[in-house]
């Protein structure tokens, strides 16, 4: 007699496709998966709790290593946290140059999410391609920062360093290179038939799902819903640029896949009108006092990095170290979606839903 | 030459012709196997904006395969403790040996093929089709679960993708009335079965991509999900032996398609026929590999239950439309 039996499965926390240490346990019969359960924190670090005993300029390190892709928005979030607290005006040229920064990071985060996605489903070549374009971002931000991934360059009331001779300029270069780059993406991978096949209709949810699952970013947009900090909640000076907020209707894999790219574009168009606008001269870096120390009180901040909405919470009771810290991460909120997902589907299907939702364990972990 | 050899009364001189052609042939395909790696990972490396091997033997990694092969031969012999001892020891060579036996009835000039037999196509499939088993009983003996869906994976590709590969062959097989190797070349003088056969020639390509668990039909070891699928417990020389089963399959699928649809040994035009045979056979052998390897480079994979709708629903639907069609134009026409 034949006897079928569920089989449970430990994808990771060693596994090529989990994009770091996470582990999902899923019960499969067949190939087809009954019921997974997501097990984090392998990559835990306790930065909220450890941020209590640093002062705030110490902590900015810490946010580098959240969501490693896009350190530069973590570094933002958190000075931005303590400027609201503070009152501090920051400089117009330090603005200029974080969002300056912070862009090309999205770009940069963007075309690891498309490069790996691809290669999460068998090709190997377009993620080379998206590494060598990322290359030149990490090596412009290199040039500003003196670091390739963990920037550590804002500080509360402006940025640490000056832009280098040139860099303006190759800036500027680099938005029309891209943009070709781009056609040239869409050529290689949006048209392929088996492409098409792994991603459309896959992993689709309803506006109502993302909203009460508390998803952000392109995960939330896929649905429908046209929300993006940086035009809704305008900080920075985001206020001074158009560009658009792509959504789709969707709400599948290739909805997600399609929208990052469009967020590229708009990155680029941001990046081409503050390139445009960059002040001559300029402090780089507010008047703020040697020491700093957040008054009593509390604050929460909101902006948009690649991956959501990332926020922060502060509260103090008026010394060097904040009395607690916690990150609203996107990532965290976004994965949490995975299980509704993954019901029913196969094990192909588990990599295409899992690499779509760009989750980086850094951030997830805390 | 060797048909004489085959007539003859043995004796230790023919035996030793006999022996020796089987070292060069094996010299041959070991050497192809060695620079076809090297190939491949030079291919894809300039495709990928690498350079690939460029340390070990000059600056083209020359004797980057050899060193690999050497530190394969010399690892630790892993067998897992809860692995099936025996079968998990004799699944790598069962995958291997057939690969090599389906070389025997190549016709690779008019002059060197080893057994000339006249069912020589049927062989060739029914042989190379037991190599899944070696796969299956890999995936099974090694007592992990990601072996286990590869392996499964593997013989559910396999069995599928048989079929189109023998009824998209088949269109070849009405036009010249056999199933000798040696007769379907002759027959393609005035013309070659690509040009007869194109969707025979399509249905075939794409069947033997998947007999050869090639991009994008690479399932059965699915890096991204299944690890490495069938393979993920064995390493050292077993797992040598499985990538060289892999890349000798390689070799001899490239020579059935240039046998059966590009006109194996035979010059494109009667001008060129100074030019000999065995040169013919390796270019024309050389660019349906470039052209294995170009597919890997480009492509995503396929999902497993989608493959299988594609074999069964598209490919086998399309070669049995072109027997009809064969068979129809031939009666016609001939």
């Amino acid at each position: 007699m034949i006897r079928t039996e569920e089989m449970i499965l430990n994808v990771g926390p060693q596994h090529p496709s989990t994009h770091g240490v996470f582990r999902l346990v899923v019960k499969i019969d067949g190939e087809i998966i009954t019921e997974a359960k997501p097990v984090i924190g392998y990559l835990h670090r306790g930065t909220e709790k450890l941020a209590e005993d640093l002062q705030y300029t110490q902590i900015i390190p810490y946010t580098d290593r959240m969501d490693y892709l896009s350190s530069m928005t973590n570094n933002y979030i958190l000075c931005h946290a303590v400027e609201t607290m503070m009152g501090i005006e920051v400089p117009e040229r330090a603005d200029f140059l974080r969002v300056i920064a912070m862009e090309l990071n999205r770009v940069a985060s963007h075309l690891v999410a498309w490069g790996t996605y691809i290669l999460d489903l068998g090709a190997t070549s377009p993620f080379i391609y998206a590494f060598r374009d990322r290359e030149m971002i990490i090596n412009m931000l290199n040039e500003l920062s003196g670091a390739r991934l963990t920037f550590n360059y804002m500080r509360v009331g402006g940025v640490k360093w000056d832009a280098p001779e040139g860099w303006i300029e190759k800036v500027r270069d680099f938005v029309p290179y891209m943009r070709g780059q781009l056609k040239g993406f869409h050529d290689l991978v949006s048209g392929n038939e088996i492409f098409l096949d792994r991603v459309k209709g896959i992993g689709r949810y309803t506006k109502e799902d993302a909203i009460n699952y508390s998803l952000s970013g392109p995960n939330l947009r896929c649905t429908g819903v046209k929300w993006d900090l940086r035009k809704d909640e305008p900080y920075s000076i985001y206020n001074r640029f158009e560009f658009d907020v792509p959504t789709s209707e969707e709400g599948d894999c290739l909805a997600r896949y399609h929208l990052r790219l469009a967020e590229i574009e708009q990155s680029l168009n941001i990046l081409e009108q503050a390139v445009a606008q960059f002040p001559g001269e300029g402090p780089i870096l507010a008047k703020v006092p040697k020491i700093i120390k957040a008054p009593k009180g509390e604050a929460f901040v909101r902006i948009e990095s690649p991956r959501g909405e990332i926020g922060c919470y502060i509260a103090s009771d008026g010394k060097k170290e904040p009395y607690r810290l916690k990150f609203r991460r996107p990532s965290f909120y976004n994965l949490q979606i995975l299980p509704k997902l993954l019901k029913g589907e196969n094990i192909a299907n588990m990599i295409a839903i899992l690499g779509a939702i760009d989750i980086v364990l850094g951030e997830v972990d805390g | 030459m060797i048909e004489e050899l085959l007539q003859s009364s043995p004796g230790w001189a023919n035996f030793g012709i006999f022996f020796l052609l089987g070292a060069v042939l094996l010299l041959i395909v070991l050497g192809f196997v060695t620079y076809g790696i090297l190939a491949e990972r030079k291919v894809l490396g300039y495709m990928q904006l690498r350079h690939g091997p460029n340390q070990v033997g000059g600056k083209w990694g020359l004797l980057q395969t050899v060193a690999d092969v050497l530190k394969l031969l010399l690892k630790e012999d892993i067998i897992p403790k809860a692995a099936d001892k025996p079968l998990f020891i004799i699944a790598p060579a069962i995958a291997f040996a057939p690969s090599f036996m389906v070389l025997a009835t190549m016709p690779f000039t008019d002059k060197f093929q080893f057994a000339d037999i006249g069912v020589g196509l049927l062989y060739y499939i029914a042989v190379s089709g037991l190599t899944v088993f070696g796969m299956v009983l890999g995936g099974w003996a090694s007592n992990n679960k990601y072996a286990l869906l590869g392996g499964m994976r593997a013989a559910a590709q396999m069995i599928s993708y048989e079929i189109p590969l023998v009824m998209s062959v088949l269109g070849v097989i009405l036009l010249t009335g056999s199933l000798n190797l040696n007769e379907i070349v002759t027959h393609q003088e005035h013309g070659w079965f690509i040009l007869l056969q194109p969707i025979g020639f399509i249905v075939f390509f794409i069947a033997s991509i998947a007999e050869l668990n090639r991009t994008p039909f690479d399932l059965p070891e699915s890096e991204n999900e299944l690890v490495a699928g069938y393979h993920v417990e064995y390493s050292g020389f077993r797992w040598a032996f499985f990538m060289l089963a892999e890349y000798v399959y390689l070799f001899a699928m490239s020579a059935l398609i240039t046998v059966v649809f590009l006109g194996g040994w035979l010059a494109p035009f009667g001008f060129l026929d100074f030019i000999p045979g065995a040169v013919w056979f390796a270019l024309k052998f050389s660019v349906v590999v470039f052209i294995y390897i170009w597919l890997r480079a480009t492509l995503p994979r396929f999902r497993a239950d989608r493959l299988m709708e594609f074999g069964w629903k598209v490919l086998l639907p399309i070669a049995l439309a072109n027997i009809f069609l064969t068979a129809l134009l031939k009666s016609l026409f001939f």
